[in-house]
């Protein structure tokens, strides 16, 4: 701590700008490769290992944008106990700016870009939840918790979720008897360890596993899914099969 | 010294030469090849100024390091010996080992609060259980302390990225694979099972019963003959890899300031102290004051000054204990109770069947005692035995089958072992008829012969000396809760937030053991 003159301080506060950026960088690189970190990255990181003060910084930084991950899926209990789990899930959905259709109901409750929504679910304490269309949004495995108890759920896409992980995916155990349509393309940190769960859904009926980037050898898995889960229609487009392609070329 | 030497010798050819140079100078101006030699001359006298600068800078360094609270010394020193001095002194850099390392510096209050040591033998990991291992991970124990570290242990891999990222370097990805365990029951091991499920239930584990055509239903390539109930974890469950893990503890412990030394940990020097009990016996109370570490391949050894020595030894714990005298009293009394821990071979075989089941296939535990599970996506199995545990539940610490043990003094594969497997593996998978043995490999269990369970916590009679160790095959799986406890019972003094009182030594003294409800 004895290094602590104005001039770092100042250095500091502009590197603070940089230090998202760097946290961003360092996640899932393994499975892509990526150009050296730049100059701006590597003299921070050196910074870091220099002084504490930085490191502290950067790992307050980490966990602010991990909380706002954490209070975007709290459990939503206070609501639960209040107006019961049908308000406190669509509640949830709604908060996250995703979209649900209640069973026997035909239109959607959605929030806008904005993430304004129409009250009117609140009518509702009585219908659980169909569909769940949650794409793109921080839904991750604590937020299920708010949706455990929807014992109806038909669909659920969580397509292009950051936060839909492995783990997320060997949870939806919980919907095995109802849940027939399953969409999570897009989702960077889905690998082959999380998909073997799904042979738990026996119902399903429709699985779209497009643009995963972190399969090694998506057609293979296709084959192994849709041998898995018999009934189920598996979708995987999105992949580079140029691979197979050139070696047919070579054949014909 | 050598250097200074070096130095010394430099600046006197310098000087010869320079005595040269200035003699051409007087006596022929006017060659040019002369003053060729005089260039050369100054080359050397750049490279001396160069040596002096480094020499210096070296110099300065040292000087920095010979302030007082570091470790300078002024002779000559191997880099690679241990620090002189540490609070807590590891043995056994396994994961458990290096998982009690990251918990114990998480949980300093100060930066640098407690100098922390790990000492591993084996530079490589060729022979370290850790990455031996199946790397499965279960809920479906009998004992609810069990249950609860391998929830609060399942909960860390969820968050490993939260715990074990190191800043600018790859995040964290155990490949853990969600296949869950299935266990199978005969109708003579039913009634455990269920009595198990229903433990798991009450503890929050979340595991399901199937009949046996629920489970021909799940899994149509098995066959359900002799099978009663099947129980099959749902969550929380699957294989992952071992070495992923115990990397990240290491690199993370490392960047947090764990120091890591490869040797061995070959005696300790201790004090003793000598009390009378009520009935008139004297008891001796030891405390560790130092521990020898030596060097591999070397007699080179560094005696560190240390206040808690942790043993983590895993397999070799026993003899680590023995180093320090227990076990090695009289019969009848406390110190005559050994570490209930020896290693234990088992193999792991790789079968190829390019027939057998798919992505559906989970960690299979027969009654039999037969295991397998799935490797990779080509159509490799990996599947091995216990051989005694085979022999039926429980009670085999009575009778001690030791001739069905293999012998322990190598990791060589017992290739007619398979033989023993096969027809199990045949007889519940009909597919695994046709396969083929592609490789194979043994690693050691740190068997507790006692009661198959882990000994967390000190021992009484060494009262520096804390046990992490004899976990019997489970000590990958819980290493990240255990690694917790440990902590907890070192800084807090006692246990916070998972209650492993029941694991304590004294059980061993005690004679109850604290055994699981196996349906193997």
């Amino acid at each position: 701590m004895q290094h602590h003159t104005w001039t770092r301080v100042e250095l500091m506060r502009r590197s603070c700008r940089q230090v998202t950026l760097l946290a961003a960088a360092a996640r899932y690189r393994s499975s892509i490769p990526v150009a050296p970190p730049s100059l701006q990255s590597r003299l921070l990181l050196f910074l870091s290992q220099r002084f504490h003060d930085i490191e502290t910084i950067l790992s307050w930084s980490s966990w602010f944008k991990n909380r706002g991950i954490r209070q975007k899926n709290f459990f939503y209990g206070y609501t639960q106990q209040n107006y019961g789990d049908n308000i406190a899930a669509a509640y949830y959905i709604l908060s996250l700016k995703g979209g649900f259709r209640f069973a026997g109901q035909s239109e959607w409750f959605r929030s806008d870009r904005r993430g304004k929504f129409n009250w009117d679910f609140m009518n509702h304490r009585d219908t659980s939840i169909e569909e769940v269309d949650v794409s793109n949004t921080l839904i991750n495995y604590t937020g299920l918790e708010n949706l455990v108890k929807q014992r109806g759920l038909r669909t659920l896409s969580v397509s292009g979720c950051a936060e839909v992980d492995d783990w997320f995916l060997s949870r939806l155990h919980i919907f095995q008897d109802t849940l027939e349509v399953l969409d999570i393309s897009n989702c960077p940190r889905i690998s082959v360890g999380g998909l073997a769960a799904l042979q738990k859904l026996r119902g399903l009926r429709r699985l779209d596993v497009s643009s995963l980037p972190r399969l090694q050898n998506p057609g293979l898995i296709a084959i192994l899914l849709e041998e898995m889960l018999p009934h189920c229609h598996v979708t995987a487009v999105g992949y580079d099969h140029s691979l197979i392609y050139s070696h047919t070329q070579t054949d014909g | 010294m050598s250097m200074w030497k070096g130095l010394h010798m430099t600046a006197h050819a310098t000087h010869g030469i320079h005595v040269s140079s200035r003699f051409i100078h007087k006596h022929t101006r006017l060659c040019t090849l002369s003053f060729r030699n005089i260039s050369t001359g100054r080359l050397v006298q750049n490279d001396f100024f160069k040596d002096l600068e480094n020499q210096l800078k070296a110099f300065r360094e040292k000087a920095a390091d010979a302030m007082p609270g570091s470790d300078w010394t002024p002779f000559e020193k191997n880099r690679s010996l241990p620090p002189e001095r540490a609070d807590i002194v590891i043995v056994g850099g396994g994961v458990v080992g290096w998982s009690i390392a990251y918990w114990l510096k998480q949980k300093e209050m100060i930066r640098d609060g407690v100098r922390v040591l790990v000492v591993e033998r084996d530079p490589t990991y060729s022979q370290a259980s850790t990455v031996l291992s199946a790397g499965g991970i279960r809920q479906q124990f009998s004992l609810p302390e069990n249950i609860y570290l391998s929830m609060a242990s399942a909960d860390f891999m969820r968050n490993i990225n939260e715990h074990l990222s190191v800043l600018n370097d790859d995040p964290v990805d155990l490949q853990f694979n969600h296949s869950g365990y299935l266990f199978l029951a005969s109708e003579k091991v039913a009634h455990i099972m269920e009595e198990n499920y229903s433990t798991q239930r009450y503890a929050g584990a979340k595991v399901a019963l199937l009949s046996p055509t629920q489970l021909k239903e799940k899994c149509p390539w098995i066959n359900t003959d002799g099978v009663v109930l099947a129980s099959y974890g749902l969550e929380n469950e699957g294989w992952f890899d071992p070495w992923m893990l115990l990397n990240a503890f290491r690199r993370k412990a490392i960047s947090m300031g764990v120091y890591q030394c490869f040797g061995e940990v070959t005696g300790f020097k201790y004090t003793t102290n000598t009390m009378t009990t009520a009935e008139g016996d004297k008891v001796d109370f030891r405390r560790i004051k130092y521990a020898n570490v030596q060097m591999p391949n070397s007699l080179e050894y560094q005696p560190v000054e240390c206040a808690i020595v942790v043993n983590a030894a895993g397999a070799f714990s026993g003899k680590v204990a023995e180093m320090m005298g227990i076990g090695l009293g009289l019969k009848d009394t406390i110190a005559g109770i050994p570490l209930p821990v020896e290693p234990r071979k088992r193999f792991i075989y790789v079968v190829h069947c390019p027939n057998g089941p798919g992505l559906d296939t989970p960690f299979l535990v027969d009654y039999s005692g037969v295991y397998f599970r799935r490797e990779g996506l080509g159509g490799n199995y990996i599947a091995g035995m216990s051989p005694e545990e085979s022999l039926g539940s429980g009670l085999h610490y009575l009778q001690p089958h030791q001739e069905e043990e293999p012998e322990t003094n190598n990791l060589e594969v017992d290739h007619q072992f398979f033989q023993k497997i096969w027809p199990h593996l045949a007889h519940r998978v009909p597919a695994f008829e046709c396969l083929k043995v592609t490789s194979a490999w043994a690693g050691f269990y740190d068997y507790n012969t006692f009661d198959q369970n882990g000994i967390v916590g000190m021992h009484p009679l060494v009262n520096n000396m804390f046990f992490a160790t004899g976990f019997s095959g489970h000590g990958l799986q819980h290493s990240p809760a255990v690694g917790r406890a440990m902590a907890e019972l070192i800084l807090d003094g006692g246990f916070k937030t998972l209650d492993l009182s029941a694991f304590s030594f004294k059980r061993i003294m005690t004679k109850e053991p604290m055994l699981e409800r196996n349906i193997v």
